[in-house]
């Protein structure tokens, strides 16, 4: 597996566990997650994967990858 | 110094509320309803003579020395088996009573050897002392007993003997491994005169027998008959220090018993909180590690790692490690380097490598190997009850009424807890274990589980969700519990969920090859069988939705009411030592010490105030994403105390190119590990017995751990050694001794406020959180109410792992630990224990060995999508069809180059229970282990220059 497909893969895994849940709109959850619990390198990795077109991200993943490109403490 | 003396108090305690008096020797005396005559005389201070009693097993009445009067009362009844009652007037020293103890002597002694002066129990004989306390000075019968002169000594068992000369058959070891240990391996053999122990095999010796070398017995011999082979060869000890064991996660006290500086023996401590004076085959014999000849005991460095490694001096060493970590983050940036702290070693050695990490390496690239175990736990726990912990103390299973397993094999990974669990369900408790396996627990004597659900590997999320489910819809919930406990909103979006028909028993029976209705009858009696308590291990943790499996059981628990009294609760069985010490020092790099996230500045800013430093408030890399980032190119130093993580992380390839990946390895650890085949720096660690220090178990039980000899790597205990690399790198530490160590952890940290080694010393241990709330610490969680305020159901989605099995990869791997080997082995490997586990080997389903022509002990081909390896196969219906069993002990067969990438979803633990696997047949080990074995046997030549 590819350091890409590697992210992906954890990012999807992420994603699918917050979609059906109550507490949190799931985006902002993924995002949270991302944010608390992903190294900086990991998330500009990801950030850069979606940059180039984000190939296998889900959809709710995808929108949170793009607000953490969006939001802030990104290196 | 002198001994740690324990009053035995010939039986064990009673448990009544009601109280009654009675006079003994004229000596008034109160004791609770039930108590024997022979304890109530000790508590007074009168030691009855005895043989057959010690209070660590019932009263067997067998010895007949022990006899009492009794005012009112004919005969002279046994002091062990008789009560107290109320007004009873009793009478330990009689004329007649002197006669009849003297003549029992006389018989013992005429067939016993008068070897004393020669023997090993010379000066801790009951046997000696009994025959001075009842005044024998003669024996009429003489000394040429028929039954003690020929017979020969079973030296089966590496760590004790058993000399049958010397039995008295008074059956305490018999007892004890019945009562104490609970496998029954003992016996009395034949009748009267004839009568002996034995292990009940045909060879009649113990290593053939089911004994699994727990101690109990030798602990329970009043003779020299059960003797540690150490004790033997050294000689009776002179003084003893109570310590806390440093293999599994129940954290057992034990007096580690000395002369001088030498190790005679490791006695279970009757006042360990954890362990109540029993022990394991590991923590009571194997030590032998300590001393082995493989132990490293000067520092080394090598510029490269095809070099040999070059013993120099501390001071080298030291200046080796600060200037390379240094000129990685000059060039490289701040990022660069990391650490990983040990689950071996204690609080405060764990708490100052993240603070090295934090303070003197300017980030927050550490993590610990709670990563690969029970990282899921915290994250799970935290989100759904709001505390990163176990709920309940190790006593709390004496008043479970249903024990739920799942995931955990106690008996081999948790022995101790495990006697105490099958003492429990003798007594009537109910079991349900879930695990793809049979292990022992199913079907041990007298114990069998109501239910064994052996699911397909990776259905654990599905399987919680269909018990769950079965719970809801046959209205089986505490509805009451839940209205007073719990966010109502939650539960009923979660209730919603699970009600579906993807989570009823027949769907998931069907996915995880577990019959519905057994699926149905296990959460019937979960739901209702009174105290239900949890005990779950790595099997729950190591999978993609590890913590979502993690959150099922948080679940159930709150569903059925389970939570915050005695008897119930949710309750990992943590593999290592000090795994929750860990975890709770702010080993993980998202968060400070008690589970605080590093972006809370508030938080962040009293440990910047305290240490002065700016610390980053952005989370660091997990130990799998610092493979990742090696490969990368962007981490290239890496100070690694205590851990072996080549051995025992997945994916091992992967592993070793991202430590070929890396400039400036830095191993601390007692042996020259696999890990240390690819480091640069090699700084020789401290063993468990030449630290002071703390250990944290399951239960978060605070322990001591007391320095019984000095560090053998020229004095430095692991805290010291990482004071050196701190103070070089230019972030000055000057601790003294732990305890201001910990006293520094306790000013930082809420749920250790209250904890010092003056409370230590004082209470023996303590469990967090202790603080001005619960000054004398926590041994039952969520009492009253949750620690994050309501109970939290979270939805536990069952979402398939990626990991697929197909037509080049048909079965299952799922891997674990068994009794005699701990963890990658580096300890156990190193002593006696390899008498009972030499290699990993493969366990297959006969269906499966059929299949392909595999036979018993034939050696196998174990290949899957990341890597393969050879072991010798064993056939076993233990595993179903389609399932196949390995454990990771021996780097020879390095079981997880099999092993994946794919790892938990929240937490990055690794999927270790689940990987795709072809077994074949094969001639012998593979040519990547021929290869690696070449390869460590080079990395391991030292040039044994003198120290400069």
């Amino acid at each position: 597996m590819s350091d890409d497909d590697k992210l992906v893969t954890m990012a999807n895994q992420i994603g699918r566990f917050f979609a059906p849940q109550k507490q949190a709109e799931p985006v902002a959850a993924i995002e949270t997650h991302l944010r608390r619990f992903w190294d900086p390198r990991m998330r500009a990795a990801i950030v850069a994967h979606l940059d180039q077109g984000g190939a296998g991200l889900d959809d709710a993943v995808r929108k949170a990858v793009q607000r953490l490109k969006e939001g802030p403490g990104l290196t | 110094m002198s001994l740690v003396h324990e009053i035995d108090y010939g039986t064990p305690a009673s448990r009544s509320a009601e109280q009654v008096t009675l006079t003994i020797d004229g000596q008034p005396v109160t004791v609770p309803a039930g108590t024997s005559i022979m304890r109530a005389a000790m508590d007074t201070g009168i030691q009855v003579p005895r043989l057959c009693a010690t209070d660590s097993v019932e009263a067997f009445g067998s010895c007949r020395l022990c006899l009492i009067e009794i005012a009112g009362r004919a005969g002279t009844p046994a002091s062990c088996t008789t009560p107290v009652a109320p007004g009873m007037v009793v009478s330990t020293q009689t004329e007649r009573l002197k006669q009849i103890r003297r003549g029992v002597m006389e018989l013992y002694i005429s067939d016993h050897p008068l070897d004393c002066l020669t023997c090993a129990a010379n000066g801790d004989c009951e046997l000696q002392d009994m025959a001075g306390a009842v005044g024998l000075r003669e024996v009429r019968y003489g000394y040429d007993g028929e039954s003690h002169t020929r017979q020969e000594k079973d030296e089966s068992n590496p760590y004790f003997t058993f000399d049958p000369s010397k039995c008295i058959v008074c059956s305490r070891c018999v007892r004890a491994c019945e009562e104490v240990q609970g496998t029954f391996a003992l016996t009395i053999q034949g009748r009267g005169f004839g009568s002996k122990v034995s292990a009940g095999t045909l060879a009649d010796d113990f290593l053939s027998s089911e004994c699994v070398s727990c101690g109990a017995c030798v602990q329970a011999c009043p003779t020299a008959t059960l003797s540690e082979k150490s004790l033997i060869e050294i000689g009776q000890p002179e003084h003893s220090v109570v310590t806390t064991c440093a293999y599994c996660g129940v954290g057992c006290s034990f007096k580690a018993e000395m002369r001088g500086e030498e190790l005679v023996r490791m006695v279970p401590y009757k006042g360990g909180q954890a362990n109540h004076g029993h022990s394991c085959v590991k923590g009571r014999f194997a030590w032998g590690y300590a001393n082995h000849k493989e132990r490293i005991l000067n520092p080394m460095i090598r510029e490269s790692i095809d070099q040999p490694w070059r013993e120099v001096s501390w001071d080298v060493a030291i200046d080796r490690v600060a200037s390379e970590f240094k000129r990685l983050q000059h060039h490289h940036g701040r990022l660069a380097i990391g650490g990983i702290t040990s689950s071996r070693c204690t609080n405060e050695e764990t708490y100052l490598v993240q603070k090295l990490i934090r303070g003197g390496f300017g980030n927050n690239n550490v993590d610990t190997c709670a990563r690969v175990c029970h990282s899921p736990t915290g994250y799970g726990l935290n989100n759904t009850l709001g505390t990163s912990a176990g709920t309940q103390d190790f006593d709390s299973i004496e008043e479970a009424d249903v024990i739920l397993v799942i995931g955990a094999n106690p008996t081999d990974a948790h022995p101790v807890f495990a006697s105490r669990m099958k003492k429990r369900l003798r007594e009537g408790a109910r079991l349900i274990v879930i695990d793809p396996r049979r292990t022992d627990l199913v079907r041990t004597p007298h114990v069998e589980a109501d239910f064994h659900l052996p699911l397909r590997p990776g259905t654990n999320a599905a399987m919680l969700n269909a018990i769950a489910h079965t719970i809801v819809t046959e209205g089986l919930a505490n509805e009451a519990f839940v209205r007073e406990r719990c966010d109502m909103d939650a539960f009923e979006h979660w209730a919603e969920f699970i009600v579906r028909p993807e989570n009823s028993p027949e769907t998931v029976g069907a996915l995880s090859g577990v019959s519905p209705e057994d699926i149905r009858g296990a959460a019937r009696l979960y739901a209702t069988g009174g105290n239900a308590a949890i005990y779950y291990g790595l099997g729950v943790t190591e999978h993609s939705q590890g913590t979502t499996a993690v959150m099922g059981l948080a679940n159930l628990a709150m569903l059925s009411g389970n939570m915050g009294r005695r008897g119930v609760g949710v309750n990992p069985l943590r593999g290592q030592n000090n795994v929750q010490g860990s975890c709770d020092m702010g080993s993980f790099p998202h968060e400070l010490t008690g589970y605080r996230h590093i972006s809370d500045d508030a938080m962040r800013g009293t440990f910047e105030a305290l240490w002065g430093r700016k610390l980053d408030a952005e989370p660091g890399l997990r130990i799998p994403n610092m493979f990742d980032a090696a490969i990368d190119g962007n981490f290239l130093g890496l100070y690694i105390q205590g851990e072996d993580i080549l051995q025992s992380d997945p994916n091992t390839a992967h592993v070793v190119k991202a430590l070929k990946a890396m400039e400036c390895v830095v191993v601390q650890d007692l042996f020259l590990n696999e890990t240390a085949n690819y480091a640069h720096v090699f700084l020789p660690g401290s063993t468990f017995l030449e630290k002071d220090g703390t250990f944290t178990n399951a239960e978060r039980r605070i322990n001591m751990v007391r320095k019984v000899m000095t560090p053998r790597n020229g004095g430095y205990a692991d805290w010291e050694i990482t004071m050196m690399i701190s103070n070089a790198m230019g972030f000055p530490m000057n601790y003294t001794h732990p305890s201001q160590i910990m006293d520094e952890i306790a000013q930082m940290t809420p749920t250790f406020r209250g904890v010092s080694y003056a409370l230590l010393e004082r209470m023996g241990s303590v469990q967090w959180p202790c603080n001005d709330k619960a000054p004398l610490g926590t041994p039952i969680m969520h009492v009253g109410g949750f620690v994050r305020g309501k109970g939290n159901f979270l939805v536990t989605e069952y979402i398939p792992t990626e990991e697929r099995t197909g037509p080049r990869f048909p079965l299952l791997l799922t891997t674990g630990r068994i009794l005699s080997q701990y963890n990658v082995g580096a300890q156990t490997r190193r002593t006696g224990n390899v008498a009972w586990h030499p290699e990993d080997v493969l366990e297959i389903h006969p269906h499966d060995a059929e299949q392909r022509g595999v036979r018993d002990g034939d050696w196998v081909k174990l290949d899957s999508r990341a890597g393969g390896t050879s072991l010798r196969a064993r056939i076993t219906d233990r595993v179903a069809p389609g399932v196949v069993y390995t454990t990771f002990h021996h780097p020879e067969t390095q079981a997880n180059v099999v092993t994946t990438d794919y790892s938990d979803w929240a937490t990055n633990c690794p999927e270790y229970k689940v990987t795709a696997v072809q077994v074949s047949p094969s001639n012998g080990p593979s040519e990547w282990q021929r290869e690696y074995g070449e390869q460590a046997e080079r990395s391991r030549r030292i040039l044994k220059v003198a120290a400069e």
